[in-house]
């Protein structure tokens, strides 16, 4: 059945596909996982805090990114983001924000607020024992959050938090709206050049499947190896 | 009645301030007075009034929910109360001026559940506190790290996370983790009460010891023994109040309270 398919297009162009697409699909989901998990790591702290306005706060932008589809928040980002930055900066015009850098920020936001729904499960894991314990010790909000509680919730929730990055790593392929050339991008390139629409999406598939199949085992690994002996 | 505020001032304000507690000077390092908490409409602590001098143990005891382990809890202020005053080695707990974190650094505490950092090695655990709150460099708070282990027993134990080690081994790794910050006064919050019966010797020694050596000790316990053999008085309380305040020996053989006879019987009957 493969008799009309030329899947040599395929080799010829992997240079292009993993040399670019792939570089620029890793180098995104890693810089917003991330940024992702340091911002929703603050909102987590935020809703958990005792002050109700930082709590309110935290909720609704949580729940408000949640309840947005991410192709909805990269459009609105990537046209908004300039003006907001001249209306910050003061600036008569539009500020220049480059494609990849309303990308980087927008996943960022939109990660962030999956990724503090994690991190306050996290938190909510450790014994109050454990903070009470870091206070008595003389340690200060900030001393017992930074080296007795996130590095233990960060702990339990590694294999979720790494769960959450290899989505965000299918969902960097939403950046083609933004003519951005992921490995998506690259591929679908390739294939409207060459008239090879099949394989190369086949092959897509392929690669996407093959590196979060072996991503997921790893962390499955991962998690048997790090659980914490109580 | 016209005193010259001059000279009146210094002479009616000292034995004012030194009457209701006159060992402030020499010895007391915890005073609580008139200390009440509320959860809600709940009074946890009703008027608590108590001392703890230098060099003295106190044990506090009494039946469940009296509100022994709260009023510990007041001490260092992991828990507020809302009226009265805790002044421990001369801070006022219960002051917006009181720098809490300092005042904790100085008093140790050891709790029911040992609440060793779980993710940091034995040593780590007890560096920790030291290196980061005190600003101690790492060579100094080991060195005094492991001379803490080999007191308590525990040396060959240092590199080992807490969850490779016993119950008992693990409160006496928190005992030397308090100890690492050379508190001027000890806090124990029914250290035994989580362990296995075998276990519980091998901790009250290390406690023991410690009160031996001198240590300011408060401990909230329901190992009489242990009362009986190093505590100079005890505290009995009883539904959030301070029933008994007496000499370890007029507690256990002269009782004055109903409540406290009903306790000592039902303790000491098994």
């Amino acid at each position: 059945m493969f008799a009309n398919f030329d899947f040599s297009v395929i080799g010829a162009s992997l240079p292009y596909l993993f040399g670019q697409g792939m570089v620029f699909t890793l180098t995104l989901t890693a810089l917003a996982a991330t940024g992702g998990i340091v911002f929703g790591t603050l909102l987590a702290m935020m809703r958990l805090s005792s002050i109700p306005g930082l709590t309110h706060a935290a909720k609704l932008y949580v729940e408000l990114m949640r309840s947005l589809p991410l192709v909805l928040v990269i459009f609105w980002f990537y046209f908004l983001v300039p003006y907001i930055g001249a209306w910050a900066t003061g600036s008569a015009t539009p500020i220049q924000v480059g494609a990849f850098s309303s990308a980087l920020i927008t996943f960022t936001l939109f990660e962030a607020a999956y990724f503090a729904e994690i991190m306050r499960a996290g938190i909510q894991s450790i014994p109050r024992g454990q903070t009470a314990a870091a206070r008595a010790l003389g340690m200060s909000y900030a001393q017992t959050m930074r080296l007795v509680v996130l590095p233990q919730a960060l702990r339990n929730m590694l294999p979720l938090l790494l769960t959450q990055t290899i989505v965000l790593f299918q969902d960097t392929s939403l950046v083609y709206v933004l003519s951005l050339t992921d490995f998506l991008g690259a591929a679908s390139k390739v294939a409207q050049r060459d008239g090879r629409l099949v394989e190369m999406y086949l092959f897509a598939a392929l690669v996407y499947f093959a590196v979060c199949f072996t991503a997921s085992l790893l962390v499955r690994r991962l998690q048997a190896r790090t659980a914490i002996v109580r | 009645m016209t005193t010259d505020p001059m000279t009146s001032a210094p002479m009616t304000s000292a034995p004012v301030t030194s009457a209701p507690q006159p060992a402030a000077a020499g010895g007391s390092m915890i005073a609580i007075e008139a200390v009440s908490k509320w959860y809600g409409e709940f009074r946890v602590l009703s008027g608590c009034s108590t001392a703890v001098s230098r060099g003295e143990v106190v044990v506090v005891c009494g039946p469940s929910g009296s509100g022994k382990s709260t009023l510990l809890k007041c001490v260092n202020a992991l828990e507020t109360f809302q009226e009265g005053q805790i002044t421990v080695d001369g801070t006022r707990v219960r002051d917006r001026a009181t720098n809490l974190p300092r005042l904790r650094a100085r008093v140790g505490m050891v709790f029911q559940h040992f609440e060793l950092f779980p993710h940091l090695s034995v040593i780590d655990n007890l560096t920790l506190a030291p290196r980061k709150v005190l600003g101690r460099s790492k060579e100094a708070a080991t060195k005094r790290g492991l001379d803490l282990l080999a007191r308590v027993g525990l040396s060959a134990h240092a590199q080992k996370h807490p969850g490779q080690l016993s119950g008992g081994q693990q409160q006496r790794v928190a005992i030397a983790r308090a100890l690492a910050m050379d508190p001027v006064v000890m806090l124990f919050d029914e250290p035994t009460s989580a362990l296995d019966p075998e276990m519980v010797g091998e901790v009250l020694d290390v406690m023991v010891e410690l009160a031996r050596d001198g240590m300011t000790m408060m401990v909230v316990t329901h190992e009489m023994g242990f009362a009986r053999k190093v505590a100079d008085r005890v505290v009995f309380m009883d539904r959030g109040e301070i029933v008994e305040d007496v000499a370890k020996d007029t507690f256990f053989d002269r009782p004055r309270s109903e409540r406290a006879q009903q306790f000592l019987s039902k303790i000491l009957a098994h």
